[in-house]
């Protein structure tokens, strides 16, 4: 019995419009890549699924059923996990928890949604019942509103400016070149990010990230299988999952943080044995363009009050001293909320098995993923050692 | 005692503070206190969920506070697009709690700073349905 629990393969389907695609066709898209990444890992070598995503997109209800019937993962266990977008992030944490206790050897964790089936005023009103429904939600809310609200306190404590939050997409597509499963792989330059249309002031058009279809699948083993079927298997170090209030109005001031995000980092800064300033990559959950902010706070990558600065002084570009979304960010990948924590851990394990091509951060040895649940419900922090 | 008359749209029928909703129709706002520790709700909650009480009685709560964040909605989602653009904003009450809740349609975006004195009062959409709003004081 070894205690170390490893990501042994990853994989991920195309992120965006995918017309043609069910999502049998896209977590078969993400399945498939994951198991060629394995070293001949076979069907039965998976001793249980998890399926990852938020209610309401698509019509089918309990989708484990039917995604493990297509991927030929039956009988073994299957089950939903759902955590709004931080869904298959703490899926990967419930799967650590079976590897690590003996439970199972080997465990999938499969991502995804289909969201452009909905019209976009629709999906909207999807989102915005991940907010409190009795207090809020008769209002009108919505993700960008519910955002908006946190950037214009941000701005108002620390002067960040719509130039500050403009940048972070300007970076993020810029990076999106490089990632052809992005939804956008297309530069902005600052001036087309301020003038795109206003969607809840502050926040423009480009500082929100796109509705997308899409999967992703992370294979997840103990230490004697991780050798067995992986050429270079990539160890979870640490984990911390925290919550906040749904509402608003019952969390604490200021609106520039996510507590959840703070617990989760606490937890899985201890668990690891490492500090903010250990980490070589990150990935964090820049669903619009002051999440990304907030995260510098929140995962204590520098002071709330600094992290417009660590914008402008491109402390997170790469080169930078944590380079941050260097795969394109939510923002230019699109977001197909079941499947984006999954993709952002993809990311990290590419990074940490030297396969970043023109985003490799050199040496990177030490990764972080944040995956934050609606406005900062859930958020789930994972750190990995190559 | 429904709560489906609550809100521009309302997702919930049921509802233990039914009341709240008839109070609103008769321009009160009233929140719930709880007879064994005395906390406060607003908005107003069944049971105290802080001390476990479960025997709360209806107190009328003053508007007064300030403005802690808001934003301007231009793009809405389902059931919201005819009343765009429409400001969401979240202010604390004088007496401690937060609130959520829309501002008046004749309160401007220019008019809005941080920290400044806003009043909640309660509002009828039309004949069927209320909910409470903030205004300049």
């Amino acid at each position: 019995m070894t205690a170390r629990v490893a990501i042994i393969g990853v994989g991920q389907s195309s992120f965006g419009k995918r017309p043609n695609s069910s999502i049998r066709d896209l977590t078969f898209e993400a399945f498939h890549e994951a198991i060629e990444d394995t070293k001949n890992l076979g069907r039965k070598d998976i001793d249980a699924s998890l399926v990852a995503t938020a209610a309401g997109y698509d019509k089918q209800r309990s989708p484990a059923a039917v995604i493990a019937e297509y991927l030929e993962l039956n009988p073994q266990p299957t089950f939903l996990t759902e955590a709004a977008c931080a869904s298959s992030t703490v899926a990967l944490r419930t799967a650590w928890s079976f590897v690590k206790s003996g439970l199972h050897d080997v465990v999938a964790v499969i991502g995804y949604q289909k969201m452009t089936d909905m019209t976009s005023d629709a999906i909207q009103e999807v989102m915005g019942r991940a907010g409190d429904v009795m207090f809020e939600s008769p209002f009108g809310t919505s993700m960008p509103a519910y955002y908006a609200m946190f950037a214009r306190a941000h701005m108002d404590a620390y002067g960040t400016t719509e130039e500050d939050l403009a940048k972070v997409s300007v970076k993020n597509h810029y990076y999106s070149q490089f990632n052809p499963k992005a939804m956008f792989q297309k530069e902005f330059t600052l001036e087309k990010v301020l003038s795109t249309r206003v969607i809840a002031s502050p926040l423009k058009s480009l500082d929100c990230c796109a509705n997308a279809d899409g999967a992703s699948c992370l294979i997840v083993a103990n230490e004697s299988k991780a050798k067995k079927f992986a050429e270079q298997p990539v160890w979870i170090k640490g984990l911390g999952l925290g919550s906040t209030p749904m509402s608003l109005a019952s969390r604490n001031p200021p609106f520039t943080g996510f507590e959840s995000a703070l617990e989760a980092a606490r937890q899985a800064y201890t668990m690891a044995g490492v500090m903010p300033e250990d980490i070589d990559v990150a990935e964090v959950h820049d669903c619009f363009t002051i999440a990304e902010l907030i995260a510098y706070g929140d995962l204590g990558f520098c002071k709330r009050e600094d992290s417009p600065k660590m914008i402008r002084d491109e402390e997170t570009h790469l080169g930078g001293r944590i380079p941050v979304n260097i795969d394109g960010g939510l923002l230019s990948k699109g977001h197909p909320v079941g499947a984006t924590g999954g993709s952002q851990i993809r990311t990290l394990v590419h990074q940490l098995r030297g396969e970043g091509g023109k985003v490799q951060v050199d040496g990177a040895k030490v990764a972080l993923g944040h995956n934050v649940g609606g406005i900062g419900m859930y958020t789930n922090v994972t750190i990995l050692e190559a | 005692m429904g709560f489906e008359q609550f809100g521009f749209v309302s997702y919930v029928s049921q509802a233990k503070i039914g009341e709240f909703t008839e109070y609103l129709i008769n321009n009160r706002l009233m929140g719930t206190k709880c007879k064994k520790c005395g906390k406060v709700y607003f908005p107003p909650r069944g049971d105290c969920t802080s001390c476990l009480g479960e025997e709360i009685e209806w107190v009328e709560i003053k508007g007064e506070g300030k403005l802690v964040t808001y934003t301007q909605v231009n793009f809405a989602p389902t059931g919201f697009q005819e009343d765009v653009p429409y400001i969401l904003a979240l202010g604390q009450l004088n007496s401690g709690q937060h609130v959520f809740a829309r501002f008046s349609k004749d309160v401007l975006l220019e008019q809005m700073k941080i920290g400044m004195a806003i009043q909640l009062v309660p509002c009828k959409i039309d004949e069927e349905r209320v909910i409470y709003e903030f205004q300049m004081p």
